[in-house]
């Protein structure tokens, strides 16, 4: 078959709408800063031009402009009706003045707002689990980072246990299972309390789970390293005695969670508890389907990689993301949801699609036909709970995208949602057969496992971590490096994700066309996976800038700051007094 | 809704539907796979070594960049003979309690897929340097090198197997470089991946999205045959080098090669169809043309491409000279 024509193929006309759609929401929002800077530059203009006339005024003009002026500033003395008393404010009428005193580089967003009383005890527990989620994500891409390095220079060390073959499976899981698994469940430990409107069951299942966690990834980690794993399965490397701690973590969380819901003072249950109690329980499932150590012959491995791999990304990380989103998008936009019956319509359709799916990486394999077929009419079907899910979310911002020039977390939730639409619908694009033909076995499954698990699972994370932190600690991370953490992480990803996509499916093409020999592939591949390099670092400084702000969220020293409200004031002589008495 | 404000039968229903797609996609499939396969009837399973060499490849992660699965479209015929079926994991199940089963089918082809490597490069000798340092011989490789499947000894031992590394790569290193019994196993493993043959009578699968055959013109004459450089590239060229040099101690020159350019067509045949291990400075060739099914058109065009090139040149053979040896090579192999 001709290859010249793979513009006229569908999978390819979807698929580069969709990576152009990030591209647009990218360059909009640079477009707006820049159109700034050109206004600023144009009025600097028009200073100069100014200047150079003032500078050439004759004395009788500048006499008559100084007349003008005297008339002109003629006022009354403002205390003509009250005399000389001082002004009180008796109602306290005035309040939370807000003053700019110095020049501001940057724009000022708004600060985070106090909310309503959470126990210090349920805060610390997910502090907990942020700052250890925040450690994976650290050290899973210091390796994410370095393996990209390794495609460059492959022999930039000689070390069994850092050979490329043992160190890609610990970034994906230490990402996985580490970073954005604890995230997920440190961010529910605050929505489901809230959303039920009762304590939690248990604060010490919390820590009991946030431990079998930790401890599952470094042996997983470890074991990987040392050449210990389960036999080459995708995310499925950890042996299961080391998976087990994992889903016992899990286990005990989800009933930890159950019982705060059903001891709910609420009638409903909030839409969000549907996503994240779901999603916790189809990890269980899929882990105890994949990890049974007594069954899997043959083909009947791959048949179940296919489902655990996929389900693993799209009913656990997937739907808890989504759960999460139901929760902080309104409260961030403080509106509700657009439509609940529509994420109720994408919570069912999800669980209906999602889970055909799986075998759609094993196209053209030895796994029968048919389930092949169903895989792909899957990916079809998946096209209802994004459409339905990207709308809900996308009508919930209308009418408040002047909020999201001013806020430091809003942004992260955008591009999120953009990347939710644009990433599945490729996902979908990719399982066409034909496609398959052009794009399996590259890179491209790499880029678009990072366009989605990057785009929009971390981003969503962070959005939601910068929205909680400050308001379990009261202290708020500096804007500028919130700003720069956003930035090299977008731009990082997109320099990631596109040379990548381009190369592949250049040799995809080669690969297809049967001229050429493999080796010419790889070497093709160079410069691509070196821009692959350049990405991975932007986005690894980026893990950096989050690891800082996260820090600063929550150290315990705070800054000396001397009172100037009179409520401050009248606190700290309290504070004092009373420190007095007790001496 | 009563039923939505309920959790119990909330959650019990989602959990329902969510295992019970399950059992359709993924349970079930699985296990009529495994039931209803069987191993062909010539598949051999794996010796003990070849066994240990897996368990190395599983444990150094090799699935990441290789993939074992000859998918049924026309672009994966360089592979192997025909497309994977599910008769040829069958014979594969779980390694361990611990362990799953490892089909290594793979996800990811980010250097060449390993099917039917056995029969596509079975040389001992290559595969130990390309172990140990592939850039050794596959210049532009970015594999990694496997340096700590190898001693360094000062003399080689009774049974010891000798890698002869080119100076470039074996920089501040004085003694002998000898496989570890790893280095070995691995090998044996890969020596051992080739595609079982279908059962007598048996028509394989038909590959998928072929591609438009280019016309041919005449059979028999040197215009129109395949092209020489890709196929040299494809058999020859991993030990031979691109530059028709040879490695020194591993792989002969063909360059100024008395062979290539001699008039002894029947002998230069004969090597490529049956290998070669005359002398004790080089390494064993293997029998690469019978190994990869070449055709006469196919071995006249590497022969015309090696007596052409890096200033090699001498008279191009035609088709027919070639046909008739490789016939005569048919009959007295039989017997």
């Amino acid at each position: 078959m001709g290859t010249k024509n793979i513009f006229n193929e569908w999978g390819i006309i979807i698929t580069l709408l969709l990576i152009a759609l990030p591209i647009i929401v990218a360059s909009i929002l640079a477009i707006v800063k820049a159109k700034a800077i050109i206004k600023n530059y144009l009025e600097k203009k028009e200073q100069e031009r100014f200047n150079n006339y003032v500078k050439d005024l004759t004395p009788i003009e500048v006499e008559k402009l100084e007349q003008r002026k005297r008339a002109l500033e003629f006022a009354l003395s403002n205390n003509e009706l009250s005399g000389k008393t001082q002004p009180v404010d008796n109602k306290g009428l005035i309040d939370n003045i807000s003053t700019v005193e110095t020049l501001r580089f940057i724009e000022q967003k708004k600060k985070s707002q106090p909310r309503p009383y959470i126990e210090p005890e349920l805060s610390k527990l997910i502090i907990w689990y942020l700052g250890c989620a925040t450690f994976w994500l650290l050290f899973g891409t210091t390796v994410g980072e370095y393996l990209g390095i390794k495609f460059v220079a492959p022999d930039v060390d000689h070390y069994s246990w850092l050979s490329f073959g043992r160190l890609r499976p610990v970034h994906t899981n230490a990402v996985f299972w580490g970073w954005a698994s604890l995230a997920m469940m440190g961010l529910a430990y605050y929505v489901i309390p809230r959303v039920s409107n009762v304590p939690i069951a248990s604060i010490r299942t919390g820590y009991r789970s946030l431990i079998l966690i930790n401890v599952s990834v470094v042996l997983g980690s470890l074991f990987l390293m040392a050449g210990i794993n389960n036999g080459g399965g995708e995310y499925r490397e950890y042996i299961w005695p080391v998976m087990a701690l994992f889903g016992i973590g899990v286990f005990i969380s989800l009933r930890n969670f159950f019982k705060t819901i059903a001891k709910r003072t609420t009638k409903e249950i909030y839409v969000s508890n549907w996503y994240i109690i779901s999603a916790m329980m189809f990890l269980l499932v899929i882990a105890v389907v994949a990890y049974w150590p007594s069954w899997q012959t043959g083909l009947g491995e791959t048949v179940v990689q296919g489902y655990y791999m996929h389900q693993g990304v799209g009913m656990w990380f997937m739907l808890f993301n989504l759960g999460l989103m139901y929760y902080f998008l309104p409260q961030q936009l403080n509106k509700p949801i657009y439509s609940y019956s529509l994420g109720i319509l994408a919570f069912w359709a999800q669980i209906l699609f999602y889970t055909l799916i799986g075998t759609h990486h094993f196209i053209f394999s030895a796994i029968p036909w048919w389930l092949q077929t169903v895989a792909i009419v899957g990916s079809a079907g998946m096209i209802i709970p994004v459409v339905a899910g990207t709308t809900n979310f996308l009508m919930t911002f209308k009418g408040s995208w002047h909020k999201l020039s001013g806020s430091y977390t809003l942004p992260f939730y955008l591009i999120g949602i953009i990347f939710y639409f644009t990433g599945s619908l490729q996902g979908t694009a990719e399982a066409f057969r034909f496609t398959n033909l052009v794009w399996h076995f590259t890179d491209f499954t790499v880029a678009h496992s990072h366009l989605t698990m990057y785009g929009i699972i971390c981003f969503m994370l962070w959005g939601f971590i910068y929205t909680i932190v400050p308001r379990l600690t009261g202290k708020e991370p500096p804007q500028i490096t919130v700003g720069a953490h956003f930035w090299l992480a977008l731009i990082g990803l997109l320099f990631y994700t596109f040379p990548l996509m381009y190369g592949s499916t250049l040799r995809g093409l080669m690969w297809m066309e049967g001229t050429k020999s493999f080796i010419e592939s790889v070497e093709l591949m160079a410069p691509y996976w070196l821009w692959r390099a350049i990405g991975g670092s932007l986005m690894w400084l980026s893990h950096i800038l989050f690891a800082y702000n996260f820090y600063v969220m929550v150290k315990r020293k705070d800054k000396i700051t001397v009172p100037t409200s009179p409520i401050d004031i009248l606190k700290a002589k309290q504070e004092l007094d009373t420190q007095a008495q007790t001496n | 809704m009563e039923f939505f404000d309920n959790h119990k039968k909330l959650f019990r229903t989602a959990l329902g539907l969510f295992v019970g797609l399950t059992l359709i996609v993924a349970i079930r499939p699985a296990i009529n796979n495994q039931k209803n396969n069987a191993p062909l009837p010539n598949y051999e399973p794996l010796s003990e070594q070849a066994y240990l060499g897996k368990k190395s490849f599983i444990a150094n992660g090799c699935v990441a960049c290789h993939t074992q699965q000859v998918r049924n479209v026309d672009m994966d015929k360089i592979w192997g003979n025909r497309p994977g079926i599910a008769a040829d994991y069958a014979g594969i199940t779980r390694t361990d309690f611990w362990r799953n089963t490892a089909t290594l089918m793979g996800t990811e082809r980010t250097g060449p897929d390993l099917t039917n490597i056995g029969a596509r490069q079975p040389s001992m000798a290559w595969n130990l340097l390309h172990l140990y340092q592939p850039r050794a011989v596959v210049g532009k490789s970015i594999m990694p090198a496997y340096p700590w499947l190898f001693q360094i000894k000062n003399k080689v031992g009774k049974n010891e197997v000798e890698v002869v590394v080119p100076d470039a790569y074996r920089k501040g290193i004085n003694g002998k470089i000898i496989a570890s019994q790893e280095a070995l196993n691995l090998v044996a493993y890969i020596q051992s991946l080739k595609q079982t043959p279908l059962p007598n009578g048996k028509a394989p699968m038909e590959f998928l999205y072929k591609k438009k055959e280019a016309p041919t013109g005449k059979k028999g004459s040197t215009l129109n045959l395949p092209d020489g450089k890709l196929l040299y590239t494809n058999n020859c060229m991993s030990c031979h080098q691109a530059n028709g040099e040879g490695l020194k101690g591993a792989f002969p020159p063909l360059k100024g090669s008395p062979i290539v350019l001699g008039d002894n067509l029947e002998l230069y045949v004969n090597i490529i169809m049956l290998g070669y291990d005359p002398r004790p400075e080089y390494a064993t060739m293997n029998a690469v043309g019978t190994d990869n099914n070449l055709t006469p058109e196919e071995v006249t065009a590497i022969i015309n491409h090696e007596r052409t090139s890096w200033g090699n040149n001498a008279k191009k053979v035609t088709t027919e000279e070639v046909k008739k040896i490789m016939d005569f090579i048919k009959i007295t192999t039989k017997k």
